[in-house]
């Protein structure tokens, strides 16, 4: 193992870990934690309640967003649950349950002390969200409904109809509300964070953009947490919310950040299909739906009849039929691949033959249209929305999108990135994932890292913080960063090109899904990375970017963060060249069972992939966290 | 990615409000813009718009959206005289070109409201709506002091009413459909969610108080119960939130 990764994983066994360690801690004392500033980047559900229950501890909290309100962050978006494991329904279920079953889902490629912290800590957040008012399904009792989810075969997941990610973010943004009233937390919003600032090897600040006048600014503090989530929009069309994006990661790497396992990138099998070329988002129909909805195309290549002409005969229920212990309850990445495979063979529906049905007609006829309108009604009204069909009615259709990054700021047990003072926290770390995310397990990673464990173990850097005066702006580091920024923004305002940042984006995202999306292999990945080398070259010299550099200006909002994208992209093409085996869903095609399933090489890939930058033009250098597995032993994964 | 309409192009007039930032004056601006796809949401248009202003050297139309699915909040038009455009129950970012008509002319606006100053174009200033929920609207529980979550039972109907006011998106809909650009719908969805779980019993009686002194505070109008905003708001926020408020303020005095 490289020397420079110390992933800080306490003794003892499994389930003491957390216990033992939070005991082991340093701790700020309480009257001191005034006198320290945090910096937290990003307000969704790990920002913000990450920055509410620092702000209770006492510290002083900044707090950045790009959108004009906390409230806005995609966490919002979040539609299917939130997993714990309080074993309501009592199936068995235990934290190490869930603890294997996110190991397993992650294709043995996540770090176990971490795995089962985040199971750990699950059942106080249902705690804490009930408490905040959170209104999760209820059984005609009063007591907390639970519904199953893939990858899983217990029910522990809770759920506020198709919106238990609003429900929550806003519960935490509730919270951060509450400390803003109290002063104890101060709102930045509508700032951009374009560089990360280190003075003497620790994270002291960040440089960000008013979007409004276009003011650089200087924001100093004693630690920066990064929880400014995924880049899934990397692929342009994405079940993300389009400003989404990779910057501030990317600031944070080429400041000494390693970035890990970057290919791992989750393309989720229910979302509503491109349907046309002018798109610019793909809308998630929540995987909660194939609990009832079940998937098929017909059997015969080509069919066009409508779905509703073809008979129970003429129906291929391929998931059932592949996978019959799980069904069409198997993780993400299977059933996306399974999708994709049933569609270049020929036996996609609808208009381009890419997609699938995802059907509620047994689901209705055995439970009744109101049992199935109570728990998905709000998915159905969506779907309508977008396509007009009447999934009451008519099956749905779907087909994968680019959904979620598994990769993401290496950070050890304690959040920490490998910048002193630097945390990543919820999506915008790679810890608990693996190579595939379980469904309801982002909202239970983010919520658990923002309230119960970044407060606790910031603590311990903080400790020896306590003398150290608030950080002055002036320090050359700032001036330097601030000048990088201007200077960077200048030249793309600059290059006066004839093309548009959407149309490199495009471009860009084509070229990712075509060859590094969910197959790839190395001649495309090589081919790849030609073309993104290309593409950029193209970009910084010709990408047209019209209104000032003073005023809010989207257009140069986007240029800056398709900029990063393609240092993003090439990364993530060199990681996935780096692996050679199949793991979740990074499937190279060169490594493949007999059957079609990812083929592990738990010999040679057992191990975190986290890159560090070394210069602009220069090859990142790989250190390797190894990966070792005390309490479960990977096996090959199977559904069937 | 094929296009696989085989519904018209149309041809569109657009009457923009431009407005080059908060003190600048306004103007609306007329665009002609052919080859706009009825598979298009309103913001793709709009999307294809300003590629197509880029391409021309023109400044292109600033406006807000981020998740483009109907949650975030972050986007909102007014629309040839309406939030939202002609649609309801939906977001400007739901809203789909098929709503309009070959050689149509579309006005469209920001919100208009003193609570909500514009920024820039569409683009306006709605961190009153912040300003809202920090006066009150959260339960005061720390991290770490919560009781288990099924010790207390909550009646389903209540657990289910509180969730249909909690589904407020805080986009602002409702001031922009007001007459008196009142708040009432925004507040009261927050007052009613709270009010109908015991966990906010507690402080029930001093939130609607401080929101609601809150609200005039920030310039927001009195609500004089016409209903537009229950009949224009995307999420469908019932106006008997609004008369829940009044019974929790009553009973708060």
């Amino acid at each position: 193992m490289s020397t420079l990764l110390d992933s800080k994983i306490p003794e003892g066994p499994l389930a003491e870990k957390w216990t033992r360690h939070q005991a082991s801690l340093k701790l700020v004392n309480a009257a001191n934690r005034k006198k320290l500033d945090i910096i937290v980047v990003g307000a969704g559900a790990a920002g913000a309640s990450a920055a509410a229950s620092l702000a209770e501890l006492g510290y002083n909290v900044k707090v950045y967003v790009f959108q004009d309100s906390s409230r806005r962050a995609h966490s919002i978006a979040s539609q299917g649950g939130i997993n714990a494991t309080k074993n309501y329904k009592n199936d068995a279920d235990s934290d190490f349950r869930l603890f294997y079953d996110m190991i397993k889902g992650g294709d043995f490629r996540a770090r176990e002390a971490n795995v089962y912290r985040a199971a750990e800590v699950s059942n106080k957040i249902i705690d804490q969200y009930v408490a905040q008012g959170v209104p999760f399904a209820r059984e005609y009792s009063g007591y907390l409904a639970n519904r199953s989810f893939g990858g899983v075969q217990v029910s522990r997941t809770f759920y506020a109809q198709g919106q238990t990610g609003q429900q929550c973010t806003l519960a935490a943004y509730q919270a951060l509300s509450r400390q803003i009233s109290a002063g104890k937390a101060k709102m930045f919003a509508r700032r951009d964070m374009l560089d990360l600032v280190v003075v003497d090897g620790r994270a002291r600040g960040i440089i960000t953009r008013n979007l409004i006048t276009g003011e650089i600014e200087r924001h100093s503090a004693h630690a920066v947490v990064l929880a400014t989530g995924g880049f899934g929009t990397i692929y342009y069309l994405s079940t993300l919310a389009v400003n989404s994006n990779g910057s501030a990661a990317m600031a944070a790497y080429r400041k000494g950040a390693f970035m890990a396992n970057p290919s791992m990138a989750q393309i989720h099998p229910t979302s509503i299909p491109v349907l046309n070329d002018y798109q610019s988002k793909l809308t998630l129909m929540s995987e909660s739906l194939r609990n009832d909805g079940r998937v098929w195309v017909p059997k015969t290549k080509g069919d066009k009849r409508p779905a509703n002409q073809i008979k129970e005969e003429e129906r291929d229920y391929y998931l059932e039929r592949k996978y019959p212990a799980f069904g069409n309850l198997v993780p993400r990445d299977v059933a996306s691949r399974a999708a994709k495979e049933r569609c270049d063979e020929g036996y996609g529906v609808g208009d381009t033959g890419l997609s699938v049905y995802l059907d509620f007609r047994d689901a209705i006829e055995s439970q009744g249209k109101e049992a199935i309108k109570a728990k998905y009604g709000t998915l159905f009204d969506l779907y309508k929305k977008i396509t007009g069909i009447n999934p009451y009615e008519e099956p749905m259709r779907i087909y994968p999108a680019s959904h979620y990054t598994m990769g993401g700021l290496w950070v050890d047990y304690n959040l920490m990135t490998t910048i002193p003072g630097l945390y990543a926290i919820g999506e915008a770390n790679f810890s608990d994932h693996g190579a595939n995310r379980l469904g309801a397990s982002s909202l239970m990673q983010c919520s658990g890292d923002g309230y119960f464990i970044l407060p606790v173990t910031i603590g311990d850097y903080l400790s020896d913080q306590i003398k150290t005066s608030r950080i002055p702006t002036d320090l050359p580091e700032f001036e330097e960063a601030e000048k990088a920024v201007q200077e960077k923004l200048n030249k793309l305002m600059a290059v006066k090109g004839t093309q548009t940042p959407t149309s490199f984006h495009k471009q860009l995202g084509n070229i990712l899904w075509t060859y590094s999306g969910m197959k790839r292999n190395e001649e495309g990945l090589k081919k790849a990375l030609e073309e993104i080398n290309q593409l950029k070259e193209e970009f910084w010299n010709d990408v047209k970017i019209l209104a000032g550099i003073n005023e809010l200006n989207h257009e140069l909002e986007k240029a800056n963060r398709i900029a990063d994208f393609f240092d993003l992209a090439q990364l993530i093409v060199i990681d996935a060249l780096n692996r050679k085996e199949s793991c979740g869903a990074h499937f190279r095609e060169e490594y493949q069972t007999d059957e079609g399933e990812p083929k592990r090489d738990d010999t040679n890939y057992s191990y975190v992939a986290a890159w560090q930058y070394t210069g602009k033009e220069a090859q990142p250098k790989l250190h390797k966290e190894e990966l070792t597995f005390e309490y479960v032993t990977p096996v090959q994964r199977s559904y069937k | 990615m094929n296009h696989c309409s085989n519904l018209e192009d149309m041809k569109l007039t657009l009457k923009i409000w431009r407005q080059k930032n908060k003190e600048a004056k306004g103007k609306f601006v007329t665009y002609k813009l052919d080859g706009v796809s009825q598979e298009m949401t309103f913001l793709e248009m709009l999307d294809f718009l300003n590629e197509k202003l880029i391409k021309e050297d023109a400044d292109p139309v600033a406006f807000d959206s981020d998740c483009r699915e109907g949650i975030c909040g972050m986007c909102g038009l007014y629309i040839n005289g309406r939030p939202n455009g002609p649609l309801t129950g939906v977001t400007t970012c739901q809203l789909n070109m098929g709503a309009f008509k070959d050689g149509e002319t579309i006005t469209v606006e920001p919100w208009r409201s003193k609570a909500f100053p514009v920024i820039k174009d569409l683009v306006v200033d709605r961190s009153s709506f912040d300003e809202l929920m920090q006066a009150g609207g959260y339960i005061s529980v720390n991290t770490g002091a919560a009781p288990e979550a099924n010790s207390i039972p909550v009646k389903k109907e209540n657990a289910d009413r509180a969730f249909e006011a909690g589904i407020c998106i805080g986009c602002g809909t409702c001031v922009a459909a007001c007459k008196n650009a009142s708040a009432m719908l925004f507040v009261s969805a927050k007052i009613s969610q709270l009010a109908l779980l015991p966990q906010g019993q507690v402080e029930a009686r001093e939130r609607v108080q401080t929101m609601i002194r809150k609200m005039d505070e920030l310039g927001f109008g009195n609500c004089s119960n016409t209903g537009a905003c229950e009949i224009e708001c995307p999420k469908e926020i019932k106006l008997t939130n609004i008369a829940r408020l009044n019974r929790e303020f009553y009973k708060a005095l």
